[in-house]
C-alpha cells in the first residue's frame, strides 16, 4: 500500500526503517527472513540430534535393495526380489491407472447427473439431487469401504461357479464377478493385428479430417454435410474390413475356472474396483454440481436468442450453451481430477498397491526410512498437482474472454 | 331498468354462470404429472425407469430396516432371532453405542464430560452462527475452548485457567496499544500472553493432576465420533486466523512474505492429506526437541490445521480478489493504514463473500477427519474397522455399522451445508 503524500526529502536515517512506509517493508521482510531461517535451523538441529540419538541417517540407498514383498496388481513386471524403487514405480503406475479410470467414469457420471438434475422431469431431477447430496455429504473413505465390502462380502467366491448346479454364473460366459475381483476376456494379439490397429487409428484421423472439411464447406458455401452417420461408418467399417482381410488376427482369451480360481483373461482386483467405483461416484456428485452451475451460469437470453435465430434445441445446446458453459465448467472439473488423484491415496485403506501403499506403506514400515519415503511420496504428488495446475493455467488463458 | 324491459326479454340471469370446471386432464395432480413426469415419450420412459429404480432400492432396504433386531448381544443370536428373514442386526449399534461415540478406551463413568462439552458446543457456536442473538453470548464462546478442554481431558484446572488468563492479558495489552499502531498492539499482546504463560508455568504445582477435580484422561484414550468432531471443530477454528493471515500474505506487496505464503499454500494443496498424516505419525516427532513428547493427537491437529489453513487461504484470496478495486482505493484515500484498512474495510466484506467457500472447506475437512483411521487412530471409522468388526460377537455386521457412520456424517454435513445456504440468503444485502 503506497501513500500519496510527498515524503520529505532528506538523508536516510535509521528511524525511517520503522516510520517510513518506503523502507518499512524491508524491515518486515528482514524480520520474516530471520524468523524463517531461525525456524528452519531449529527444526533442522532437532532433526539431526534426534536422528543421531536414534542412530539413523538420511540415505536413499534403500531404493536399490530388494523390496521383499509381493504386489498382486501390477502393470509392469514385478517380483518380490525387485527393488524398492521398482515397487514404487509399480505404485506410481497403479495410482495413475486408478486416477485415469476414475476421472473418465466420474466425468460420465457427473455430466449425466448434472444434466439430468436440470431436467424438467420432476422425479428424475429430485433423484439426481438425492444422489448428489448423499454422495457429497458422506466421506469418500466410507464409500470406499462400503464398495470394497460389497466386492468382498457379497460377490460369490470362485468355487460357487463350479459343479453341475453352480450358485453363480458368468455373464455372457465371459465376465466373472467374484469376491477376488472381476475377470474379463483379454485380447490376444496375433500376427497382423498391428495392421488392424493402424487402420483403426487412420480411420480416427479420417473422421477428424472429414469433420474439418464439413465445417469448412459450411462456412464457405453454406452447404450442410451430415456428420453423424459418416463418422460412425468411418469409425467401424474400415477396421472391421481389415480385421477380416487379415484373417481375424485379434482373438479373445476367456477366463476359465481351473482349480480353485479363474485362469486366463484379465483380472481386475477387488480393491481396484472398489477404489475406482467409489472415487467415480463420489467425485461424480461434485462434478454434477459443477456441470449444473456451469449450465445455469449461461443467461437465458442466450438460449432465447438462439431460438429466435431459428435453431432447434439440439443445436442450441451444442452451438450456443455448451461452448459457453464449458468455459465455466472445465476449471473446477480439472481441480476435481486433481482431487481424484489425491484421494486415490486412500487405496491404502483397502489394500490397493498405489504409491502411498507401496512406498509410503510397506516400504516405509520394512526399511524404517520414514523421512525419505514420505518426502519422495510428497514429491510425486506435488509433481502431478503442479503439472495439472500448469495445464489448467494454459487452458484458462486460452479460453479467457477477450474483453475490449 | 324498468319493468317494460323485463317483459320484452323472456329470461335474464340475475347472476353470472359459475365457471365450468377445467377439463380433467388440464388441472390438479393429473396436469402436474403430465407436465412434470410424462411430457414427452422420452421423459415417460425416464420416469418409469426412475420409479423402478426407487422401487428396487426401497423394496430391498425397507424390510431390512423395519425388520431389524435391536436387542441381541451378538451376531449369531441376531441371526437366530431373524431366522432367515431379511433384517438388519442393529443390536450392534445399541450394544456398542458408547464405543462408536467415545472410543473404546475413554473411561465409561466419565462419558458425561464429553457429552456435556458437546451440548455446550451448541451454546458456544450459536452466537457465531446466528447474528441476531445478543452479542454478550460471545463471552461464553470465548471461554468455551478452555472449558471444553477441561471437560474432555480433565486434569489440573490451572492449565486451562492459565491459558485463559494469558489470552485475557494479551487482549488487554492489545486493546490498550492498538490505538497507537496495530503492530504494537499485536506484538505487545503476544508478548504479554507469553509472559503470563511462562510465569504461570512455574506456579503450577508438580502434582496438580493428582488432586484434580476431574480425573485426567490422556489423548490416546479419545476415540469414536467424538474424535472426528473434536478434530473437525478444533482444526477449522484454528485454521481460520492462519488462513486469513496466509491469504493476506499472498496478496502482499512484499516479495519475500508473498513467496513464503505461496510456497506454503501450493505445497500443502499439492499433496494428499494422508501424506500429511504420515508426516504427523512418523516424521513430525523428529522435528521436536529430543526430550519433548508431543502426543499423536496434537501432531495430527497441527498437520490438519496446516492443511485446512491452506485451503481456507485460497478461499479468502478469492474473496479478496472479488472486492472491487475501489474499496482498496477508498480505504487509502481515507488515510487508513494497512492494518486499519484491512480490519475495517476489506476483510469484513471479503470474509462475507468467502463464507460459502469456507463452509465448503469445513465440511470437506470434517469428512477428511475419517482419514486418521489410516494412521491407527480409533475414530468412528477406525472403531468400526478395528475393535468392533474384529470382535467375535460382531464379525460380519458391515451394513449396519457403515450405514450408521454414513448417516452420522450425512446429518452433520448436510446440516452445515443447509446452514451455509441460509446464511448466504441472509447476507445477500446487495440489491438484486
Amino acid at each position: 500500500m503506497t501513500t500519496m503524500t510527498d515524503p520529505p526529502r532528506g538523508a536516510f536515517r535509521l528511524s525511517m526503517l520503522i516510520n517510513d512506509t518506503r523502507y518499512r517493508s524491508y524491515t518486515f521482510q528482514f524480520i520474516a527472513l530471520i524468523v524463517l531461517i531461525a525456524a528452519f535451523a531449529y527444526l533442522g538441529s532437532n532433526l539431526f540430534s534426534n536422528l543421531a540419538a536414534a542412530g539413523l541417517n538420511i540415505s536413499y540407498n534403500f531404493l536399490g535393495t530388494p523390496a521383499g514383498y509381493d504386489i498382486n496388481q501390477t502393470l509392469v513386471e514385478y517380483t518380490s526380489q525387485s527393488t524398492n524403487a521398482r515397487a514404487a514405480l509399480v505404485g506410481i503406475l497403479n495410482t495413475l491407472l486408478v486416477a485415469f479410470l476414475a476421472c473418465v467414469t466420474a466425468t460420465v457420471f457427473g455430466v449425466i447427473a448434472g444434466v439430468l438434475r436440470l431436467s424438467k422431469n420432476w422425479l428424475v431431477s429430485k433423484l439426481m439431487a438425492f444422489y448428489v447430496e448423499i454422495f457429497r455429504n458422506i466421506p469418500v473413505l466410507i464409500w470406499i469401504i462400503i464398495i470394497f465390502t460389497i466386492m468382498t462380502a457379497v460377490m460369490p467366491g470362485p468355487r460357487e461357479f463350479r459343479g453341475d448346479a453352480p450358485t453363480a454364473s458368468m455373464l455372457f460366459d465371459s465376465f466373472a464377478f467374484t469376491n477376488r475381483g472381476i475377470y474379463t476376456p483379454a485380447p490376444v494379439w496375433g500376427p497382423g493385428s498391428l495392421v488392424v490397429v493402424a487402420t483403426f487409428l487412420l480411420s480416427l484421423v479420417g473422421i477428424f479430417a472429414y469433420r474439418k472439411y464439413a465445417t469448412k464447406l459450411l462456412y464457405d458455401t453454406g452447404r450442410l454435410l451430415p456428420t453423424g452417420w459418416p463418422s460412425l461408418a468411418l469409425l467401424i467399417v474400415p477396421s472391421i474390413l481389415m480385421f477380416f482381410i487379415m484373417g481375424r488376427p485379434i482373438g479373445l482369451e476367456y477366463p476359465e475356472l481351473r482349480g480353485f480360481n479363474f485362469q486366463g483373461g484379465i483380472k481386475i482386483g477387488g480393491p481396484l474396483i472398489a477404489l475406482w467405483i467409489a472415487l467415480s461416484v463420489y467425485t461424480g456428485a461434485f462434478i454434477a454440481e459443477n456441470v449444473r452451475a456451469g449450465i445455469q451460469a449461461i443467461s437465458k437470453g442466450q438460449t432465447e436468442a438462439a431460438g429466435a435465430l431459428g435453431l432447434r434445441s439440439g443445436p442450441v445446446m451444442k452451438l450456443v450453451v455448451l461452448p459457453q458453459a464449458l468455459r465455466v465448467i472445465i476449471p473446477p472439473l480439472i481441480s476435481q481430477y486433481l482431487n481424484i488423484t489425491k484421494n486415490s491415496s486412500l487405496a491404502i485403506a483397502v489394500g490397493y498397491a498405489d504409491i502411498t501403499a507401496t512406498l509410503g506403506g510397506i516400504t516405509l514400515n520394512q526399511t524404517g526410512r520414514a523421512i525419505e519415503s514420505v518426502l519422495l511420496l510428497m514429491l510425486f504428488y506435488l509433481t502431478i498437482s503442479l503439472s495439472i495446475s500448469a495445464i489448467m493455467n494454459v487452458y484458462n488463458n486460452s479460453v479467457k474472454l477477450r474483453e475490449r | 331498468m324498468s319493468d317494460t324491459d323485463a317483459h320484452s326479454v323472456a329470461f335474464v340471469r340475475t347472476e353470472p354462470v359459475p365457471p365450468a370446471a377445467p377439463p380433467f386432464s388440464t388441472s390438479g395432480p393429473v396436469k402436474w404429472c403430465k407436465d412434470n413426469l410424462f411430457s414427452t415419450p422420452a421423459y415417460s420412459l425416464l420416469t418409469v425407469a426412475a420409479i423402478y429404480l426407487i422401487y428396487l432400492i426401497l423394496s430391498n432396504t425397507l424390510p431390512w430396516i423395519f425388520n431389524g433386531v435391536w436387542t441381541t448381544s451378538s451376531l449369531a443370536e441376531c441371526r437366530e432371532v431373524l431366522n432367515g428373514a431379511s433384517g438388519g442386526c442393529f443390536a450392534v449399534l445399541t450394544e456398542r453405542w458408547n464405543q462408536l461415540l467415545f472410543g473404546f478406551k475413554y473411561p465409561s463413568d466419565l462419558y458425561w464430560r464429553p457429552a456435556l462439552a458437546f451440548i455446550l458446543l451448541f451454546a458456544a457456536a450459536a452466537p457465531i452462527l446466528f447474528f441476531k442473538l445478543p452479542r454478550k453470548l460471545l463471552l461464553f464462546t470465548a471461554i468455551y475452548p478452555f472449558l471444553a478442554y477441561f471437560l474432555i481431558w480433565g486434569g489440573a484446572i490451572f492449565v486451562p485457567i492459565l491459558a485463559l488468563v494469558g489470552f485475557v492479558a494479551g487482549y488487554l495489552v492489545y486493546s490498550r496499544l492498538v490505538t497507537g499502531s496495530f503492530a504494537a498492539g499485536f506484538f505487545g499482546g503476544v508478548a504479554a500472553a507469553v509472559l503470563v504463560w511462562v510465569i504461570g508455568g512455574y506456579l503450577i504445582p508438580e502434582n496438580a493432576n493428582d488432586t484434580a477435580w476431574l480425573e485426567a484422561v490422556p489423548s490416546r484414550d479419545l476415540g469414536g465420533f467424538m474424535l472426528n468432531l473434536m478434530l473437525g471443530v478444533a482444526c477449522v477454528s484454528l485454521s481460520l486466523p492462519i488462513g486469513i493471515a496466509l491469504a493476506l500474505g499472498r496478496q502482499s506487496n512484499m516479495p519475500l512474505i508473498k513467496w513464503i505464503c505461496v510456497v506454503f499454500i501450493e505445497f500443502i494443496r499439492g499433496v494428499p492429506l494422508i501424506t500429511l498424516l504420515f508426516v504427523a505419525s512418523v516424521m513430525l516427532a523428529y522435528f521436536f526437541p529430543p526430550e519433548s513428547t508431543v502426543d499423536l493427537f496434537l501432531r495430527v491437529v497441527i498437520m490438519i490445521t496446516m492443511f485446512s489453513a491452506a485451503y481456507i487461504a485460497e478461499v479468502i484470496r478469492g474473496g479478496l480478489a472479488a472486492l472491487p478495486r475501489g474499496q482498496y482505493e477508498a480505504a487509502d484515500s481515507l488515510g487508513l493504514d494497512y492494518a486499519q484498512a484491512m480490519r475495517l474495510i476489506i476483510l469484513p466484506q471479503a470474509l462475507k463473500i468467502s463464507i460459502p467457500g469456507i463452509v465448503n472447506v469445513a465440511v470437506g475437512l470434517f469428512k477428511d477427519t475419517t482419514l486418521v483411521s489410516v494412521i491407527s487412530m480409533f475414530d468412528l471409522v477406525g472403531m468400526i474397522r478395528g475393535p468392533i468388526l474384529a470382535s467375535t460377537e460382531w464379525n460380519g455386521v458391515y451394513w449396519e455399522l457403515l450405514g450408521f457412520a454414513a448417516l452420522l456424517f450425512f446429518v452433520v454435513c448436510y446440516g452445515i451445508s443447509q446452514y451455509s445456504q441460509w446464511l448466504e440468503r441472509q447476507l445477500a444485502t446487495d440489491h438484486r
